[in-house]
């Protein structure tokens, strides 16, 4: 209990102080999260409506290929897309191995089959309920799936934070491409895993506390505006 | 078209044209650096150990500061760092496993390798020193462990292909002893609970920590280790304790595209008084890590 | 108001339809010509075909027989008994009709005012349209169909979910389509509806098309064995 009092003191004096290397550190986090989470959400809600209508042979199949990829260990991600942009790998001219550039990367391919396999799920649903009458009004089945990306926007942002959490919060993946470089691809949750592992386990633990205050305040503004949106001030009721 | 949606739209854009503009920046910048050398900085492949030890930190600025050249560190187990050398990811090698580094040289992928300093393994274990191997002599001191009549006592392995894990079986292989042939679950009375974690040197002093188990370190980790518990060192000293660290710069001629020049650039200047000087000169709680030991 | 002189071309022509759903034989042999100008009430016991032949006639089912008629570029739109709105204003539910429907941007506004307007709407056309009543949903339907200015609108049930002030307004506004020319083909299970609005009345029994005859003659006539146990009430499900 000690320890956890502690760290709770630490991480106050951290944010507090603004200490510069951990502004860089988060701001990295945030960084290469949400630029993964964009780059994800432009391939897999295509991705997620395209499913949802498809039906040519084996479309089955490749569901359930996406369902499995959604428990893809980050780790394995992680070693995979290493042994792409390794310089003895296929991709090695590109030079990009051991940047954020290459975090970008893991964390989308991370993330890419939640959002795909969640937003199939309801664009699937919502199909059921008024894909037929789409049809009737003209649109073709890839309209009428992005159309209901738009009728059902807000599980696009529900489904868009799950990924950014699932982005934010992983290791793995960052670990080994990244290499966890001081002041370049030192990340929140690589440099808990460094302080762990050198054994300082209250500083390990305040900046789990920084995380996760940081996550905090991105969903509550994220909230904010979302009620904002769903509910303007001053739309007048019209009298009836 | 409602206002609203046009602005999340536009966001939209704009998140997906800077997440893709990022990405499309960072793959440029390291083709141009190779063209005009403007971004200079290696990678140097090293040890977690090294690494914990908080040694960078002290060192490398240093090397900054009069060459102008970033040293980027990426620290993983000495196996997996000959292996970033291999693969030409790495562009210069700084590990302590000289038999290893030996055979990378000799395999064609480095270009000659330097001596740059030494430390010292400790044994270390849990204060009442229950198998008794208090003394300067390591594989006495790990025989005692496997010796009968000895209240159980607990090792933890690196088990990972570092050159700590690799000193150890080194000296369980003098001694004649095989740790692993007694293993059984749960261990038998009077036989050594062999753990084997295959992490790194941090997380091995951890496990030992919480079970009170003896450990071999490096002396530089142990050093700045915090959370010791009741663990203190028992077997120092030993010539066969000592731990030589070697510089390697990945031979060009297997992979062109490393940066040989800023590379050797940096294998010199370790070698250089002043990067001795430099080495001698970190101390933790007023004691030196490291023991500069370059060949003039 | 009578219906203007009629050209006797069939609009759409159904010669020995079949539709085959699963296990079922959902339609058999249908044969039906379409006029322009009819308002054509299909009736019939819950499970008789109605739907069925709703959904040929519009494009919408597989089948076997021929359907001809329908020169290029003619105009369909279906009203269905529960409509689906998308989660937008009343206003956007309209534009993305006419945008499926192919009609150029700057005549929309235009022509989804004039359908608000028609249907009495215009002053909720900023408001959210799913939370408008059954009644305007339904009239905000016949509005998006309207708006495309179809040849021919085909509707299924379209009052069944409606209290009876909202079904009156909506059956004027289906007079008043057909007084502009339009022609409408609707499934109904209230046989005072059908004899309110409709020019001609298809019976179906079990898949198929028993009786077709003209309004007055429906209801006036004698007709046989099931389709007279039908008017008086004891036939609501085709199971026996």
């Amino acid at each position: 209990m000690n320890d956890v009092a502690q760290s709770l003191r630490t991480a106050l004096d951290l944010i507090g102080s603004a200490d510069t290397v951990l502004v860089r550190t988060v701001a990295l986090s945030l960084g290469v999260s949400a630029s993964a989470c964009a780059l994800a959400a432009a391939l897999g809600l295509l991705a997620g409506a395209w499913l949802a209508v498809a039906r040519f042979p084996g479309h089955r199949v490749l569901l359930l290929l996406l369902n499995t990829l959604l428990a893809l260990p980050s780790v394995v991600v992680g070693l995979t897309v290493y042994l792409l942009l390794s310089r003895s790998g296929p991709l090695g001219a590109m030079g990009i191995l051991f940047t954020p550039a290459a975090m970008v990367i893991a964390q989308t391919v991370l993330v890419l089959p939640v959002i795909a396999a969640l937003s199939r799920q309801f664009v699937a649903d919502s199909l059921r309920d008024g894909g037929d009458q789409l049809r009737s009004m003209g649109a073709g089945p890839l309209t009428s799936a992005l159309l209901m990306l738009l009728h059902d926007r807000w599980a696009v942002v529900t489904v868009l934070l799950t990924a950014f959490g699932r982005a934010i919060a992983e290791v793995g993946a960052v670990m080994i491409v990244g290499g966890n470089i001081a002041g370049v691809t030192r990340v929140m949750t690589t440099s808990i895993a460094l302080e762990t592992s050198k054994g300082d386990l209250p500083l390990a633990l305040a900046l789990g506390l920084v995380l996760l205050a940081v996550v905090a305040l991105l969903n509550t503004a994220m909230a904010l505006i979302a009620a904002r949106l769903r509910d303007p001030v001053g739309v007048p009721v019209p009298a009836r | 078209m409602n206002p609203w949606r046009r602005v999340l739209l536009v966001l939209a854009w704009v998140g997906a044209c800077a997440a893709a503009a990022n990405v499309q920046a960072q793959v440029q910048a390291p083709a141009q650096a190779q063209a005009q050398a403007r971004e200079r900085f290696i990678v140097m492949a090293s040890t977690t150990s090294t690494e914990q030890s908080g040694l960078f930190p002290h060192l490398l600025p240093a090397f900054t500061a009069a060459t102008g050249i970033e040293v980027r560190v990426v620290a993983v187990g000495t196996g997996q760092a000959l292996d970033l050398g291999r693969r030409g990811d790495a562009d210069v090698l700084f590990v302590h496993d000289r038999a290893a580094e030996d055979q990378f040289v000799a395999e064609g992928f480095g270009l000659a390798r330097r001596d740059v300093m030494f430390n010292d393994f400790v044994l270390v274990g849990p204060s009442a020193d229950p198998a008794g191997v208090q003394g300067r002599d390591i594989v006495a001191a790990m025989a005692k462990l496997v010796a009968a009549n000895v209240a159980n006592a607990t090792f933890v392995s690196r088990g990972d292909k570092s050159g700590t894990h690799a000193a150890e079986l080194r000296y369980w292989k003098i001694a004649g002893i095989d740790p692993s042939a007694g293993l059984s679950q749960p261990a038998k009375p009077g036989t050594l609970d062999y753990k084997a974690c295959g992490c790194g040197m941090g997380p091995a002093l951890n496990m030992a920590s919480a079970t009170n188990a003896y450990v071999l370190a490096d002396r530089g980790t142990w050093l700045s280790f915090r959370n010791r518990g009741e663990l203190r060192v028992l077997v120092e000293g030993d010539r066969r304790l000592f731990n030589p660290y070697g510089v390697i710069v990945v031979n060009p001629a297997r992979h062109p595209h490393t940066k040989t020049a800023l590379a050797q650039a940096f294998a010199d200047w370790v070698v250089s008084p002043a990067g001795q000087a430099r080495i001698a000169g970190y101390r933790v709680g007023g004691e030196p890590l490291f023991f500069p030991n370059a060949k003039p | 108001m009578s219906p203007p002189a009629l050209p006797r071309e069939p609009l759409l022509r159904l010669r020995d339809a079949s539709v085959r759903l699963g296990q079922v034989q959902a339609l058999r042999g249908a044969t039906l010509d379409v006029y322009r100008g009819d308002f054509i009430a299909l009736v019939g016991a819950n499970g008789s075909g109605k739907t069925t032949l709703l959904r040929l006639l519009h494009g919408q089912v597989a089948f076997t027989g021929t359907r001809e008629g329908l020169a290029a570029g003619a105009v369909q739109a279906m009203v269905y008994q529960r409509p689906f709105m998308l989660r937008l204003s009343v206003a956007n539910n309209l534009h993305i009709a006419l945008w499926l429907a192919g009609v150029p941007r700057t005549e929309r506004a235009a022509r989804a005012a004039a359908a608000l307007q028609r249907v009495g709407l215009a002053a909720l056309s900023d408001r959210p349209a799913r939370v408008l009543s059954g009644g305007e949903q339904q009239r905000l339907a016949l509005a998006r169909a309207w708006a495309v200015r179809p040849d021919v609108l085909f509707l299924d049930e379209p009052t069944a979910s409606l209290d009876p002030g909202a079904k009156r307004e909506v059956e004027a506004l289906l007079e008043g389509f057909r007084c502009d020319g339009m022609t409408l083909v609707m499934s109904t299970h209230n046989l005072g509806q059908a004899k309110r609005l409709a020019t001609r009345v298809v019976y179906l029994d079990r898949g198929t098309l028993a009786v077709d005859l003209p309004t007055a003659r429906f209801f006036a006539d004698h007709v046989d064995g099931r389709a007279e146990r039908f008017l008086k009430g004891e036939l609501t499900w085709s199971l026996e």
